[in-house]
């Protein structure tokens, strides 16, 4: 698996948008933490560039760069190598390379700028964002042989984690704001990996006041080691089950 | 050798492999051949595992061809349409699938000599004509020594030397004793190629004769000439 590993990640290093993205992300941060005189506001408006751009170049490029392996997959494919192996070469490459062009583009002034636990935090959760959704990149990929309607399908989902479950959420909170629906949007914000990280972030920024009694709520449970390992757990499963689901599907596929 | 039992394969509502079952014997040169559309290329993406049956078991050596690949070790397979990753080379292809396959013996390069390949090895897949790139499937299906050989259309694109140069390397290959599968629809170039052969319609096996019994039965030399009035008599 080792040697398609290898052949994958030449093709991505020749194919430069990853390194157009490395420095992206780079400029973004550097600017980010030089224009705000303390690092908590360079961290938070970081933090809104990184929850949107990171999903988004992760799930397009990803779902792209599958459908543009077709005749990769099909050439491996009658050679003696499972079929797993190709999919998990090509999911492993393409979740190596873009974590590689966050950690250098995104890492290095995150770790200049802050070097705190905050500053942990988001190169976790930016990796963790990242691998989910090439992960989910892979499931849409599969779903369907027709490249324009895989990569919409990508935009869809893209769209609908970045955006629209937020104002989901506003919508549900004005709704039901004379319910007790707090400790339930505990279980709802896990539905989007996007909100839970910026909850995680938020909440280690101590801004969590402004967010109300929801926010105590949060911090009551995001803030305690048990709630911590549970949303580990929860960001592991958004990186496992659409990887391993789109594997089912592809050791099915008829090619 | 490989062995093909009840094979049944549907797309969508088209049944392209019909309770299909074949025996393919060591020494033997089988074409398949039929219409358009009739499962050949199905029948051999189900040998090759890229195409799973609905039910059905095919065997290669006795052993299930499902959930394993060695198998494939001793296979070359030559694509009708030959896919290759755009951006690579010549060069590039050749050696990423000598990297992958390990060969312990050493490689027939023959056809890559006869077919003057080495002299594009810079050039990239995007920029070859279909000839060119079926010259390279044909090469990569026999580089590794395999015992069988599957080619679908093989000569299909190629110019008449290289089709002929092909077929001297088939007709060598088949007295080293391999088994070789081809479909074409081109039958005379079947005539002095073949020992076998197999009429696939709507995905169902009409006949599966040797030559020398279809020979005997039409009393015809040519095969074109025999498979009309087989399929004649049949009718």
């Amino acid at each position: 698996m080792n040697r398609i590993i290898k052949f994958i990640l030449l093709d991505i290093v020749k194919n430069k948008v990853v390194l157009l993205y490395t420095i992206l992300l780079a400029a973004f941060s550097w600017s980010a933490f030089g224009l705000e005189d303390n690092s908590t506001k360079g961290i938070l408006t970081l933090l809104n560039i990184i929850l949107l751009t990171v999903p988004l170049v992760a799930i397009l490029f990803a779902t792209i760069y599958i459908y543009n392996s077709a005749e990769f997959i099909e050439l491996l494919l009658g050679q003696p190598i499972k079929r797993s192996k190709i999919w998990c070469a090509l999911f492993l490459s393409l979740c190596f390379s873009l974590l590689f062009a966050f950690l250098i583009g995104a890492g290095i002034p995150i770790l200049i700028y802050a070097p705190n636990d905050v500053g942990l935090m988001m190169l976790i959760l930016g990796s963790f964002i990242t691998v989910i959704f090439v992960s989910i990149a892979f499931l849409s990929a599969i779903a369907t042989r027709d490249k324009a309607k895989g990569i919409g399908i990508s935009m869809m989902l893209w769209l609908y984690f970045a955006l629209l479950f937020d104002g989901l959420i506003l919508f549900l909170t004005f709704q039901f704001s004379e319910y007790p629906i707090e400790k339930m949007m505990i279980g709802v914000s896990m539905l989007s990996p996007i909100d839970m990280a910026r909850i995680m972030i938020l909440l280690k920024l101590d801004v969590s006041a402004m967010m109300g009694y929801t926010g105590a709520v949060f911090k009551e449970f995001f803030g305690t080691v048990l709630g911590t390992i549970v949303s580990i757990a929860i960001l592991f499963l958004w990186m496992w089950i659409p990887f391993f689901w789109s594997l089912f599907k592809f050791k099915h596929k008829d090619l | 050798m490989i062995s093909i039992i009840k094979a049944r394969k549907q797309f969508s509502k088209l049944q392209v492999l019909d309770d299909v079952s074949i025996e393919f014997q060591r020494g033997e040169c089988i074409a398949l051949i039929g219409p358009n559309g009739c499962g050949k290329t199905t029948l051999i993406k189900s040998i090759l595992g890229m195409v799973i049956p609905d039910s059905g078991e095919i065997h290669f050596q006795g052993k299930a061809v499902l959930n394993d690949e060695t198998y494939r070790k001793q296979i070359g397979y030559m694509p009708q349409i030959g896919r290759y990753p755009q951006n690579m080379t010549i060069g590039q292809v050749i050696e990423m699938i000598c990297d992958i396959r390990k060969p312990n013996q050493s490689l027939d390069e023959e056809l890559l000599f006869k077919f003057d390949l080495r002299k594009l090895y810079h050039k990239k897949m995007s920029t070859l004509s279909g000839g060119t790139t079926q010259k390279v499937s044909a090469t990569l299906a026999f580089l590794f020594n395999p015992d069988v050989l599957i080619l679908d259309e093989p000569t299909a694109g190629l110019d008449p030397i290289s089709a002929e140069i092909l077929k001297a390397k088939i007709i060598r290959e088949k007295s080293n004793g391999k088994l070789i599968i081809i479909t074409s629809h081109i039958l005379s170039e079947l005539d002095d190629l073949i020992t076998a052969l197999i009429y696939m319609q709507d995905g169902k096996i009409i006949f599966h004769k040797t030559m020398e019994a279809i020979r005997q039965e039409s009393g015809e030399q040519r095969i074109s000439k025999a498979l009309a009035q087989i399929l004649q008599k049949q009718a």
